[in-house]
């Protein structure tokens, strides 16, 4: 269970996110659109505390995950991410075998039992759907992929360490669309054991995986609704402008 | 005089001035290689000076400069790229990192005489580490700190950011980070770095003058407090103060082509390893 209460985010002087609160529910898709800047993206990393990488950025309000303020003092950063997986727009697998690609976070975070990762790699990349092309040739560079199955690969990376939620910036955005259908796939697949939220310049995307959609605009949620809802009978009429495609 | 003839007259005394650098490598090369061959063999490489430095071999000045370069980098090498590390993926780019740069790049154009007499009074006297390798190899140390600092930087800096975030993403610290992913895809281009300072540290005479270098041996060096001889140094005694200067001219002509020699192949190897490098990056 994630809660947003009144978050302001600002980048230096510019305020990106203004004043939101939403809910997700476990075990559920989310999808956050809005045209190029509104702050979805920096919405997103806020789950994992990426934005903190970037200096002169400010926070106010709560973010809660299974009722922990994630950006209380007394929260091990390292530890949340091990709990909020990531995958980022570009596929960006480290220059490492595929196996050491997704054995990676088990290794930083401590496990040292071999069998135990071996086991781990072999689960994660059946759940990213990517086993049976890779089986073979795990000692091979994760860079002899192709784009779709280096983002596949990111994605199994990303599952290795067991997190409850995964978050997916645009994952689909560099990929051709036989990719992005096996991505699209893979995400009704994981649901079940995953709260995913997924941010995404295509509407059709976010109609076709996701149960909740947000719609932000100029750093505010403008509508948050069931998807079916938001797409077929939106409340608002600049929800209805965009999903239309009048602008954005 | 119109602007087509002012054209071609101008390229042509360009092309004239770059052909004329090539020429002078080519003639200095040339020079010592034929000069120095006839005294290349199998003996001048591994048996010490005999009869007042007029024959025998400079096997002590290789084995000196061989010391001297892996002292130098044990020195510089951890420490050069630890500060490097600091800089980049630390500090930001404040007022401090840019106070840090600013001075190694001061700390780069100091010339290397100056060294040699820092390194004699920090090393050699107040510090009681005599003429000896260890205070050679210190002074060459801080010669080529900022050579190492400078391609460290520029080769975490040429590690693309996406590694950094989605290893930090996965839960990796920082340190983790930098110590598994970021550095182990650097090390290609640092260790071009460390090639390309053996080659600046080999052949330096001035910072090894008054804190190792050694007019004559008759044993090897036995420890790093003893003296040692060193190529550029013996090169210089051979051809200014030997006991027969006539006579020793071949030997000095030839520890020059040994001397040229390894800095060449150290910047040939520099030099392949980041075009195999480049090609490498560029798949990705």
């Amino acid at each position: 269970m994630i809660k947003v209460k009144d978050i302001n985010f600002y980048y230096g002087d510019f305020q990106a996110l203004k004043n939101i609160s939403i809910k997700i529910k476990p075990n559920t898709v989310t999808a956050f659109i809005g045209p190029s800047g509104c702050g979805k993206s920096t919405f997103l990393r806020l789950f994992n505390r990426m934005n903190d990488l970037i200096p002169d950025t400010r926070l106010e309000g709560e973010c809660l995950i299974d009722g922990k303020n994630i950006y209380s003092n007394s929260v091990d950063v390292d530890k949340l991410r091990k709990n909020v997986g990531m995958v980022f727009q570009k596929p960006n697998p480290f220059p490492k075998s595929i196996f050491e690609n997704v054995a990676y976070g088990l290794r930083v975070n401590g496990t040292k039992d071999k069998k135990k990762i071996a086991q781990r790699v072999e689960e994660s990349l059946v759940s990213a759907a990517l086993w049976d092309e890779v089986k073979d040739k795990l000692n091979k560079s994760a860079f002899e992929l192709s784009g779709g199955q280096q983002q596949r690969l990111c994605i199994a990376r990303a599952l290795a360490v067991n997190p409850s939620v995964l978050l997916m910036d645009e994952p689909a955005s560099a990929l051709d669309p036989i990719s992005t259908s096996k991505i699209e796939e893979l995400i009704h697949q994981l649901k079940e054991n995953y709260t995913i939220v997924i941010v995404t310049h295509n509407m059709q995307q976010a109609a076709r995986v996701s149960d909740k959609t947000g719609f932000f605009m100029l750093g505010e949620l403008i509508e948050y609704s069931e998807t079916k809802k938001m797409f077929l009978n939106p409340e608002k009429e600049t929800t209805q402008n965009y999903i239309t495609g009048r602008f954005g | 005089m119109n602007q087509k003839f002012k054209q071609k007259a101008a390229f042509f005394l360009f092309r004239l001035f770059s052909f004329f650098i090539v020429g002078i490598l080519i003639s200095i090369l040339g020079f010592i290689v034929i000069n120095g061959i006839s005294v290349i063999s199998w003996e001048f490489l591994t048996e010490s000076p005999t009869d007042g430095m007029t024959s025998g071999g400079i096997f002590p000045a290789i084995v000196g400069t061989f010391y001297l370069v892996i002292g130098s980098l044990i020195f510089a090498v951890p420490l050069g790229v630890m500060s490097a590390i600091y800089t980049t993926e630390y500090a930001g780019n404040g007022f401090i990192v840019r106070f840090i740069r600013m001075m190694t790049n001061n700390l780069a154009s100091v010339p290397s005489i100056v060294f040699g007499l820092f390194g004699m009074a920090l090393f050699v006297n107040k510090l009681e580490f005599g003429d000896s390798i260890l205070a050679g190899s210190l002074t060459l140390g801080l010669l080529t700190l900022p050579l190492i600092i400078r391609t460290s930087e520029e080769a975490l800096k040429a590690v693309p950011d996406s590694y950094r975030s989605g290893s930090l993403a996965l839960g990796a610290s920082k340190l983790q980070t930098i110590r598994k992913v970021v550095l182990p895809s650097a090390l290609p281009n640092i260790l071009t770095g460390v090639i390309l300072s053996i080659g600046r540290v080999s052949g330096e005479t001035a910072p090894i003058l008054f804190t190792v270098a050694a007019y004559f041996l008759p044993n090897l060096p036995q420890s790093i407090f003893d003296q040692a001889m060193a190529l550029p140094y013996h090169l210089y005694v051979l051809a200014t103060s030997g006991t027969d200067l006539e006579a020793s001219r071949p030997m000095a002509y030839g520890t020059a082509l040994v001397l040229i020699a390894i800095v060449l192949i150290f910047n040939l190897m520099a030099t392949f390893m980041r075009q195999r490098l480049n090609k490498k990056f560029k798949q990705n």
